[in-house]
């Protein structure tokens, strides 16, 4: 099969969907590859270099549709380019299959098969030709250098002989891959680093990134983000009145703001309302990354860069991947190539599009003069659900007090009882047993007390000599024998004289196991 | 016949075990601690033989100095490994001998009633007494036997379970605990019945049954929970003696006895504890109910080798070994203890975790890195450390299994749950040098050795520490 990836047309495009690597690849899965005369050169891969990876450099976009059995490429085709497609070509591209309902038909229309690059499932197995993530990664990284750009001050704090720069402090809105990007890069900068999402479950991998998790103060339950693949979905009005009393408070402080709130096919929420923006310092920046839906910041407009009143910046650029082509072009030729090497399974060049397959029957968005978009529900779930975790409440100091009161109390009370029960019981065995044992019960009695007291002193890695002494102490079950072996009875006088016996191997054996024990126990 | 120097000694004696009981508390003082005890049985010994246990003293100093002779080799032969059976072993003697004294008490007392001639001092003693005082006397040796029958075949069990003579599994007879139950009321039915007749029959016939208890219940407890049963034999051990010492009317019996029997006692609480287990349950054999299927564990065990684990301790600051009874039955002790020196000679941070139910004794592990020369004060209590584990950069877990199993905490299902493990699993890397991928002594998962932090190292733990050794100059 042929493999074509065409010029990218879309005004201000510079990626590309094929690098001179992920065509030697292509070629190890016994495909061809096609790529228009100039494609990369915005991505800083030259004709020259595709030549020597073995692939093709085709003159003109109308060449390489007639020849390539799939067009790879980055950008939505246009409508030319769709005329351009034929019966049986494949078409991997991102598509945004949800809002181009018209796309498909048109595609549909071409009887091209079309692959779209977003509808890709997170699952493990996909991971590998998630180019949303890839794409994100990269946007993460580049707000965060985009933000500094316009920044006038450093992103960690010095103290100089020119005197003390403060940190900057960033508050990076949404923790998804962007999310997560953005916030590596700025704590790697130095920046004290905020984040918030709406899905409580990403505050450990916040956390692990080096920024601090804002927490909300609201009691309801916060949404699962496994239910929805991952993603984020629309949060309650109450819960976004939290969300902004949040956002409002810690405005003034917040030196960079960047926001990467997406919800699949909507617009993107509003969450940095103006008043917070008035709030902030002038030379603070905002990056929207969501821009392109419309933005979280109000005041966004996309492709520009605009300065408010009170001289914060708002970037609203949608085209950060691609202003880091050759990084977005690699990764996402990688994508590609994955996608490709799950279409040609037997590595022969031989393209298998298996609709039983969930990764490629959710990405294929129009097969067989069929529109298969929305896709079916996948068979394994893309994340395990959470497990509820059980927070213990935080105490107030009053109420650890009365818990402290309480705990008194309830011992106080077991320890009366236990004495009144014992009392109780000594008095009862004393109104019937003769004086003569009473007198022994009250030494059994108070031995039992301190043996009670003594015992809970000692150290726990002692417990084995104290059962080795405790053993050898009991057989002071020695006395016994010894006064009964002067008796008459030649019975009584072998018994007890095995006991004597038996008993004086325990007691020498007993202590001088334990001090070989002690001995060795020695201070470093 | 006046004992007044004999009863001075006693309380001079009785004074010097609660010293040596209470001087445990701490490492230098144990070692007064046990002058105390030996001076103290000394004493009582010797002022037992020249006041009322007069009577044949020469025979009685011979029987001492020959027990003794066999008792001095023991001890001096044993391994230290070995120390748990052998203290089994031990509560067994004062078990038996228990059952002795106490059928003497009951032989002198049978003749006495039958009319004849008091001999000896503990004859005299009965033939004083009055009918009640009778009574309670025939209880008072009643339990005494009873309870020293129970010790005898309890601890030689617990001895053949420790010693790896009898299975460690917890094995009942068909009827389990209803044998038990029912063998305790024929023993009551026997006091009864010994009580109006005062016949030899219902002695031994209470013998048998509390012989028969004693075997039964230990043979139902697993191996895991021998600490708890060696601790409550030693108890038992102290009652009866206290018990005998009612029927003799000796204040040092009754002393000594108590003070045994309830440190005893609250050593198992102490131990039920940290296994967050009821006494009750350890005693009825197995671990309680679980209320549901245990958690899946998903993963595979990772191995590494030797080198990998050299790698990682030789980048490693802070590093804390954690030892179980797969340290002790491999004797790697004193390779554990090598290793220990040579890191903390490269300046790295050595510690121990010791669980307080590691090995087959409480205080197991304490005794078997003393005897290798690591010093007590970088072994740290559970408590003391636990809270260190993520700031630690390599952890070796040797030969333990449960008390580091995460499933106590994660999985409410677990037979553990809720037990207090050393959350090993937060430290940055896991070692767990362990025999094979079994679930060892308790046949419970481990999800800790699936984590993506653990790595096994599979061999027998004496010779995979001896290579490690050789790896780390």
């Amino acid at each position: 099969m042929k493999i074509g990836t065409p010029k990218e047309v879309f005004e201000g495009e510079a990626r590309v969907a094929m690098t001179p690597d992920s065509a030697l690849q292509l070629q190890k899965l016994g495909h061809e590859c096609l790529i228009e005369s100039g494609a990369g050169t915005r991505a800083g891969f030259l004709d020259a270099a595709y030549e020597e990876a073995g692939v093709t450099v085709v003159d003109d976009a109308g060449a390489l549709y007639a020849q390539a059995d799939v067009v790879a490429k980055v950008r939505q085709p246009s409508e030319e380019e769709v005329k351009l497609l034929r019966e049986g070509q494949t078409l991997i591209s991102f598509l945004n299959p949800g809002g181009n309902a018209e796309l498909l038909e048109d595609i549909k229309a071409q009887g091209t098969t079309a692959i779209a690059m977003e509808m890709v499932p997170r699952i493990s197995r996909a991971q590998k030709m998630d180019a949303l993530s890839s794409m994100a990664n990269i946007a993460g990284y580049r707000a965060v250098i985009e933000a500094g750009n316009n920044f006038g001050r450093f992103f960690t704090g010095q103290i100089t002989a020119a005197g003390k720069v403060p940190p900057a402090k960033v508050l990076v809105i949404g923790a998804g891959v962007a999310g997560l990007a953005a916030i590596g890069t700025s704590t790697s900068l130095g920046a004290i680093t905020y984040a918030f999402d709406v899905r409580p479950e990403v505050a450990e991998q916040v956390e692990s990134m080096g920024a601090e998790f804002v927490y909300l103060d609201f009691e309801e339950e916060q949404q699962d983000g496994a239910a929805t693949g991952g993603y984020a979905s629309v949060s309650s009005p109450e819960f976004r009145e939290a969300q902004l009393a949040k956002f409002r408070e810690i405005a003034p402080d917040i030196d960079i703001v960047i926001t990467t709130a997406l919800i699949p096919n909507r617009e993107a929420p509003k969450l940095w309302l103006e008043d917070m923006i008035k709030s902030m310092k002038p030379g603070s920046v905002i990056v929207d990354l969501a821009a392109e839906k419309g933005g979280n910041a109000e005041g966004t407009v996309a492709d520009e860069k605009v300065v408010t009143d009170n001289g914060v910046t708002i970037v609203g650029y949608t085209d950060f991947p691609s202003r880091m082509a050759t990084q977005s072009s690699s990764l996402y030729a990688t994508n590609i190539r994955h996608l490709m090497t799950d279409l040609t399974p037997e590595k022969d060049g031989v393209i298998n599009h298996d609709m039983e397959d969930d990764v490629i029957r959710s990405a294929t968005v129009t097969h067989d003069h069929e529109i298969t978009f929305p896709p079916p529900p996948l068979k394994v779930q893309a994340i395990a659900a959470q497990k509820p975790k059980p927070k213990a409440p935080e105490l107030t100091p009053e109420e650890k007090r009365a818990q402290e009161v309480a705990a008194f109390k309830k011992q106080t009370k077991t320890q009366v009882t236990l004495l009144a029960v014992m009392a109780v019981l000594i008095l009862g065995v004393g109104l019937i047993a003769p004086s003569s044992f009473m007198q022994h019960f009250i030494v059994f009695v108070l031995s039992v007390f301190v043996g009670f007291q003594v015992i809970w002193g000692v150290a726990h890695s002692l417990h084995t000599p104290l059962m080795a002494v405790t053993n050898a102490i009991s057989s002071i079950i020695i006395l016994g024998a010894l006064m009964q072996i002067g008796s008459g009875s030649w019975l009584v006088i072998l018994l007890a004289a095995l006991s004597v016996f038996m008993a004086g191997i325990n007691i020498f054996g007993g202590f001088l196991v334990t001090r070989r024990m002690l001995a060795m126990f020695q201070k470093s | 016949m006046d004992f007044g120097f004999t009863t001075a000694a006693y309380v001079v004696a009785a004074v010097l075990f609660i010293l040596s009981l209470g001087g445990l508390s701490g490492q230098e003082s144990a070692k007064r601690a046990v002058w105390y005890g030996i001076a103290g049985m000394a004493l009582a010994v010797v002022a037992t033989l020249i006041g009322p246990g007069s009577g044949l003293w020469l025979l009685s100093a011979i029987l001492i100095a020959g027990g003794g002779i066999i008792g001095w080799y023991v001890a001096k032969k044993v391994e230290m490994t070995e120390m748990p059976q052998l203290v089994a072993a031990m509560h067994s003697l004062v078990g038996l001998a228990a059952v002795f004294v106490g059928y003497n008490a009951h032989i002198t007392m049978a003749r006495i009633a039958g009319g004849a001639e008091p001999s000896g001092v503990f004859g005299d003693l009965v033939a004083h007494k009055s009918p009640v005082e009778l009574g309670i006397l025939s209880v008072e040796l009643f339990l005494g036997v009873f309870i020293g029958a129970v010790t005898f075949t309890g601890s030689v069990i617990a001895y053949g379970k420790l010693a790896g003579k009898v299975s460690s599994k917890a094995e009942k007879l068909p009827g389990g605990h209803a044998l038990n139950i029912a063998a305790a009321v024929i023993s009551v039915l026997c006091l009864v019945w010994y009580m109006s007749t005062g016949g030899t029959f219902p002695l031994i016939l209470m013998t048998i049954a509390a012989l028969f208890i004693g075997y039964h219940l230990i043979m139902g407890i697993g191996g895991a929970d021998m600490p708890v049963v060696v601790s409550m034999l030693n108890s038992y051990s102290g009652w009866a003696a206290a018990a005998i010492g009612f029927s003799l009317s000796n204040d040092l019996l009754i002393v000594v006895g108590a003070l045994v029997g309830s440190s005893g006692a609250i050593l198992s609480y102490i131990m039920c504890k940290a296994m967050n287990r009821s006494f009750i349950s350890v005693i009825l054999g197995g671990f309680g109910g679980t209320a549901g299927p245990a958690m899946e564990v998903e993963g595979e065990q990772k191995p590494i080798d030797v080198d990998g684990v050299a790698q990682a301790l030789d980048e490693a600051d802070s590093i804390i070994i954690v030892p179980g009874y797969g340290m002790a039955v491999a004797q790697a002790q004193q390779n554990v203890a090598e290793l220990t020196r040579k890191l903390r000679a490269k300046g790295k941070e050595v510690r121990f975790a010791i669980h307080p139910v590691a090995g087959r004794l409480p205080g197991h592990m304490n005794v078997l890195l003393a005897e290798a020369k690591v010093p007590y004060d970088i072994v740290l209590e559970m408590d003391e450390i636990n809270d260190d584990f993520p700031d630690t950069d390599v952890v070796i877990v040797i030969g333990s299994n449960d008390i580091v199993n995460p499933a106590a905490q994660e999985d409410p299902n677990s037979p553990i749950a809720g037990m207090p493990v050393l959350e090993v699993w937060k430290a940055k890397q896991v070692f767990v040098s362990k025999r094979g991928q079994g679930t060892g002594y308790s046949g419970i998962e481990n999800p800790l050795f699936y984590k993506d932090n653990t790595r096994m190292y599979y061999g027998d733990a004496k010779s995979s520490i001896g290579d490690l050794l050789a790896k780390i100059d």
